[in-house]
């Protein structure tokens, strides 16, 4: 392996749903990790725990944010930070999502679950460069209400009046859910693109990647302009520790974000 | 003009002076020696602990230590470990932690000076798995620092097999017994009527010096023509072969064959094949903690992709069935290697076969599914599965 954790201080948390909380960290001395792009990840340590990869959900002056879920004994500590609290980064590793190649198309986000998080990142910058592309769509769909990422920012975008197309869809509503119920790809129809000339980020579970980027390529987009991100374990991030392969790919150094074009035929065998 | 590089002939008492100037030039010099059965890599104080009269005698599961009535010292086949334990070693600390009153994470990377390792008796298989992992842990964007160090310091004496085992196919994966580049000193063993000696060729100014320190006879037409035969030879008493196919193709085309249930009902998932093989490369990571709490460190260790973990997502594992893990061993190895490291990862070294404890063999894996894939047949027509 190469490189050590550079120590980060928790500067706030705030927690986004039930069992996931935002993590916004800011350099603890004086190093730094070489800034970030929108789908790439960081290696990050928890005192005596562990270190996983977590990509950046969003991009600050001399800040990161992790939007971390907690399912398992590192991301557990990491939810339960507090401010002051100190952890550990390596990186950046990994592809992003490379919104600059998307320059001149429409831009299509779909997120499943928390799979919204490495793309808010990219959400933000296609807003703060509107000229550079067509019409942004942000499409979001989550287990429950309750499971939605962002939801304030959510329902300001869906509230319209912005230049960003922007809807939220629940697998199953709460009695007080007003919203659309049913798949992501079920808002597909309302969103603003032309298929001929778009450009599609897809992240979440991987039957929902699936569907989404089955779907669009039978609308019409080039399999290789549905940028998925897929997820593997990962030890090193070096490419390495050999955890995160999908075939020949390793994902921590050839992905998290790939095209469909090599994604499709890796996605579809069972174990692989 | 090319630098200068020099062939001669060792005597016995050249080879003790070989490992005498190599300690005194402050190297771990390393090769094989009998210890408990097998002939093991360990560090020598001298030549004299070179497995002089043993041979080895493998089969698929099988590996027993044979007197040779010869004395010859590198007559044996590959061993249980390679080389990869001193490059790649089995336990790595990567860092450690300390944690102050405030909070405060402060990080060291603490590696003390690696050894400055004297390989004697690489076998030309093993040179070839470690140009491999050179490739994997020292070709890439990030090298692992360790690694490079260790191998960069390493002096790589070669010997030539004159004795293949049963489970030898390097030579159906593009090697050969015959060491060609990639050392510093290459020794080709003749035992005969004119005595035992070591015909040396030099692949390196370092191998130049070290040579040049060593008590040496000129090279002569008599055991240099014993040492090429000897060699040619070899080749062709190979053990095994890889099927005359294009294994990257044919294990791509085969993620889905029906063999794999076959190997899968054979394969314990021990990862032993892993473990021997001189090529894989695989580690996780451990957290490891002291009794204050307040000093952590990180361990590197290897790890196999037969361990139910190792694809561990949260959720459950990716790979929960043998025949996934099976799959994916010979698959990276044989095929994705090549996407992933521009070459295979396997030298057909056959320790995988040795040392499998139910012997399963990938030479007749890889001929199984090249049977299945060329044969094409609908399910009924065909044979019915071995075993």
């Amino acid at each position: 392996m190469t490189g050590v954790p550079v120590p980060y201080r928790v500067v706030r948390t705030r927690p986004e749903t039930a069992d996931t909380v935002s993590i916004t960290l800011a350099p603890a001395g004086t190093a730094a990790l070489a800034p970030f792009t929108p789908g790439r990840f960081a290696m990050v340590y928890a005192f005596g725990v562990g270190e996983i990869p977590v990509s950046v959900s969003r991009i600050g002056a001399g800040e990161l944010v992790h939007t971390v879920r907690s399912v398992g004994a590192v991301s557990a500590a990491l939810c339960a930070l507090r401010p002051g609290d100190r952890v550990g980064l390596r990186g950046p590793f990994g592809t992003g999502w490379e919104l600059p190649r998307a320059a001149g198309r429409d831009v299509l986000v779909v997120a499943g679950g928390i799979g919204l998080a490495p793309l808010r990142p990219l959400v933000l910058a296609a807003l703060a460069a509107p000229d550079a592309h067509g019409r942004p769509n942000l499409l979001v769909g989550a287990r429950t209400p309750g499971d939605v990422l962002y939801a304030k920012q959510l329902s300001d975008w869906a509230a319209g009046g912005g230049p960003l197309h922007c809807a939220v869809t629940v697998d199953r509503p709460s009695p007080t859910w007003r919203g659309r119920v049913g798949l992501v790809t079920e808002l597909l129809n309302e969103a603003w693109f032309d298929p001929a000339n778009t450009t599609a980020f897809v992240c979440g579970p991987e039957a929902m990647i699936r569907a989404t980027a089955r779907e669009l390529v039978r609308r019409g987009l080039a399999p290789d302009r549905v940028r998925v991100s897929l997820e593997r374990n990962m030890r090193c991030g070096t490419a390495h520790c050999g955890h995160c392969q999908l075939g020949g790919a390793l994902l921590c150094r050839d992905g998290p974000v790939i095209g469909w074009d090599l994604a499709r035929d890796l996605l579809t065998v069972r174990e692989l | 003009m090319p630098d200068r590089r020099t062939t001669a002939v060792l005597d016995l008492s050249g080879l003790d002076a070989l490992v005498e100037v190599l300690r005194g030039q402050g190297r771990t010099v390393v090769g094989p020696t009998v210890r408990d059965g097998a002939v093991v890599l360990a560090e020598l104080d001298s030549a004299r602990r070179l497995p002089f009269g043993w041979g080895t005698e493998v089969e698929a599961g099988r590996y027993r230590l044979v007197p040779r009535a010869d004395g010859a010292a590198f007559a044996h086949t590959t061993g249980p470990q390679s080389w990869k334990a001193f490059l790649h070693p089995e336990r790595e600390k990567l860092w450690s932690v300390d944690r102050g009153a405030d909070g405060e994470l402060s990080v060291t990377e603490e590696r003390p000076p690696q050894p400055s390792y004297a390989f004697l008796g690489v076998r030309p298989c093993d040179l070839r798995a470690i140009a491999v992992q050179d490739r994997v842990l020292a070709g890439g964007r990030y090298p692992d620092s360790g690694y490079r160090e260790r191998r960069v310091g390493a002096f790589l004496i070669a010997a030539e097999c004159t004795e293949p085992g049963a489970t030898c196919f390097c030579v159906s994966m593009g090697g050969g017994p015959g060491a060609d580049a990639g050392f510093d000193l290459a020794l080709t063993e003749v035992v005969d009527a004119d005595g035992h000696r070591f015909r040396v060729r030099s692949g390196s100014d370092a191998g130049e010096e070290v040579l040049a320190a060593v008590p040496h006879h000129p090279d002569d037409p008599a055991t240099g023509t014993a040492a090429r035969s000897a060699v040619d030879a070899a080749r062709e008493r190979m053990g095994r072969a890889m099927p005359p196919v294009d294994l990257r193709a044919l294990l791509a085309g085969s993620l889905e064959a029906e063999r794999w249930d076959d190997v899968a009902a054979r394969c314990l998932t021990c990862g032993n094949c892993t473990m021997v093989c001189p090529t894989c490369f695989c580690t996780t990571t451990e957290e490891v903690t002291d009794l204050t709490g307040d000093h952590a460190e990180r361990w590197q260790r290897w790890d196999s992709c037969f361990d139910l973990d190792f694809s561990l997502l949260h959720g459950g594992p990716v790979r929960a069935s043998g025949r996934s893990r099976y799959r994916q061993w010979l698959t990276h190895k044989l095929s994705t290697w090549y996407d992933q490291f521009g070459s295979s990862g396997c030298v057909g070294c056959g320790r995988c076969i040795t040392w499998c404890p139910v012997g399963i063999d990938i030479t007749e894996e890889a001929a199984a599914l090249q049977a299945e894939t060329s044969a094409g047949l609908p399910h009924d027509d065909r044979e019915e599965p071995r075993r």
